[in-house]
């Protein structure tokens, strides 16, 4: 077998090459830091608080959690989870996971729901912004992690990045098995029927499998995880992604992880298969006709209109449309 | 009834501490075969009937088990996954309490469908017929299938129960009093349906129960249990029509004769 065509070394390259890539953009970076803009960004960081708010010793445990869990996909990693300056569901789990994934040379983007400027993602980019002094961008491509609430971007990742989502309730079986002792061994002894009762279920009631989001996967033939609430849209992205992708819920204190070129599986019937779902219309902003739209109430007498909810993917298209319409403009 | 032992029981003991759950019982059960557990509470029954079904490690003694491809397997020594597949295939338990055996919030169909899910059914279409074809068995009208077993009464329940334990066809089936806590006119249909089934099937049965007349209907053999101890063991007509114990005496002179 030739080297190209084993897929080992094919990752190990190209592992290698991330690492020296990352280091090269780090250097970069940090020198940026310390010309220009350094001295403006000490100030306004807070006395007394280490480097992305989290003590390394708190970093260093979160750190192993993440290993663990990168080395056993889709498994629920517990972590002694911390108190962060800011209430449990509003993504103290992503936080801490960010915080310990981020170097000074990254560049951050925190997105909700797909928007990079609602209160979540703003509150927590400037949260990074103050205690670990990184870059932060909307631009997908230009992050080197992203952290997301229940969307995946529409751009395609890199193997440069990571992407943290916040999650609410990690445990898939939790809304059918209440008990954690229960459901830890329905993990272990891969005993997973009780999950398709629930699709079942859906089909029986509904005609279809109605569940939209936080659609149950199955990582790499072994552990049935939950994806976190994104729309159902976004799960075949989960499958294959070249990027890292971590998953930390703060209040229920475990950490999990898809990682690159994992095979994720959302679970079906033979006779009902998955199916991600598609609008009828095109976003009205931009007129993509293959994003993920959200419905917007534009009066009290039913007018509504669909956009995509990944702005930076809307608003650049709608830029780009601009400055191809000015130049045929120029043309002629 | 085939004549061939599937379950072997050798000097099984239960003790709580100093306290015995239940002490050196020792018994064969052959293939379709129904054998009936009697004694008063607290006598060890439900014990015994825990260790049998693998939900309590039992103080001591062995048992085996003979499955269907015809081996014996020393149940004690299997690992948890292992139980836990021998449990929802070749096994099933019906509870006293349908509550404890089935899924509330959960629909009939998906109730019955669980056991066959759990064992890699992925086709939606046979999940539901089958779970229909189960019902009808049990004699649960068919446009009940999607309603939540809060919707049902407590024989439907308890029917649906055994539905739901009979449907990946399991060979041996223990039985909890399953007519326990219900009037007795629907006890009587209920026994007179698992007696059906139990024939039409060839179920082996391990049935727990206080009520004599159950043990009457439903048991081929029966073992009565006092104290943890088997004190007297036989053909059912025997042992109810010439008990030989004191106490089986007394537990047989206790029915109301009419």
């Amino acid at each position: 077998m030739s080297a190209v065509d084993d897929p080992t070394d094919l990752t190990l390259g190209s592992e290698g090459s991330d690492a020296s890539v990352a280091e090269a953009k780090g250097d970069e970076q940090i020198a940026d830091l310390s010309s220009d803009a350094g001295d403006d960004r000490i100030d306004e960081t807070i006395d007394g608080y280490n480097f992305a708010y989290l003590d390394e010793n708190t970093k260093r445990m979160i750190r192993r959690a993440i290993l663990k869990a990168v080395a056993i996909p889709g498994y629920q990693t517990p972590f002694a989870s911390r108190e962060m300056p800011m209430p449990y569901g509003w993504g103290t789990g992503g936080v801490q996971v960010t915080a310990a994934c981020l170097t000074p040379g990254d560049t951050l983007k925190v997105i909700d729901q797909g928007a990079d400027d609602t209160t979540n993602a703003v509150s927590i980019r400037q949260f990074f912004e103050k205690t670990a002094r990184v870059d932060t961008t909307t631009r997908t491509e230009d992050a080197t992690v992203i952290q997301t609430r229940h969307r995946i971007p529409e751009k395609a990742l890199t193997e440069d990045q990571i992407i943290v989502y916040q999650v609410p309730i990690p445990e898939p079986l939790r809304y059918l098995e209440p008990r954690e002792t229960e459901t830890r061994k329905m993990h272990a002894l891969e005993e997973y029927g009780l999950m398709h009762v629930k699709l079942y279920e859906d089909i029986s009631r509904h005609g279809h499998i109605a569940t939209t989001y936080a659609y149950p996967v199955m990582v790499e033939d072994r552990y049935v995880t939950d994806p976190s609430p994104i729309p159902k849209f976004d799960n075949p992205k989960l499958s294959n992604s070249p990027a890292l992708q971590l998953f930390g819920a703060g209040r229920e204190q475990r950490i999990y992880a898809i990682p690159p070129y994992t095979k994720v599986k959302s679970l079906d019937f033979e006779d009902y298969p998955f199916d991600p779902g598609q609008w009828p219309q095109a976003c009205a902003l931009c007129g993509a006709e293959d994003s993920y739209l959200d419905e917007i109430i534009t009066d009290d007498a039913g007018g509504r209109m669909f956009v995509c909810s990944d702005t930076d993917f809307c608003s650049r298209r709608r830029a780009e449309q601009d400055a191809a319409a000015t130049s045929e403009e120029g043309e002629q | 009834m085939s004549q061939e032992v599937i379950l072997r029981v050798e000097e099984l003991t239960k003790l709580y501490g100093a306290r015995v759950g239940c002490r050196n019982v020792s018994f064969e059960l052959c293939g379709a075969e129904v054998l009936a557990v009697v004694g008063e509470s607290g006598s060890g029954k439900s014990t015994l009937l825990n260790c049998l079904s693998g939900q309590l490690p039992p103080s001591g003694g062995s048992l085996s088990y003979r499955g269907a491809n015809g081996h014996w397997r020393d149940v004690l020594a299997l690992s948890e996954p292992e139980r836990r597949l021998l449990s929802r295939t070749e096994w099933a338990f019906v509870h006293q309490d349908p509550r404890d055996g089935l899924r509330m919030t959960v629909s009939a169909g998906g109730n019955v469908g669980e056991r066959m899910m759990a064992v890699g059914a992925r086709h939606y279409g046979t999940i539901r017929s089958t779970a229909a074809d189960w019902l009808r068995q049990v004699e649960i009208p068919q446009d009940r299938l999607d309603d939540r077993p809060t919707a049902f009464s407590g024989g439907m329940r308890q029917r649906l129960q055994i539905a739901r334990a009979l449907a990946t066809n399991p060979r041996l089936v223990f039985m909890d009093e399953p007519t326990g806590g219900l009037d007795v006119s629907v006890q009587a249909r209920l026994l007179d349906l698992i007696r059906t089934l139990v024939n039409q099937f060839e179920l082996s049965v391990i049935l727990v129960t206080h009520d004599l007349a159950v043990a009457r209907l439903l048991a081929h053999r029966m073992m009565v249990m006092k104290d943890g101890h088997v004190v007297e063991s036989g053909l059912t007509d025997q042992v109810l029509d010439d008990p030989q114990h004191p106490y089986s005496q007394l537990l047989v002179s206790s029915i109301l004769q009419t």
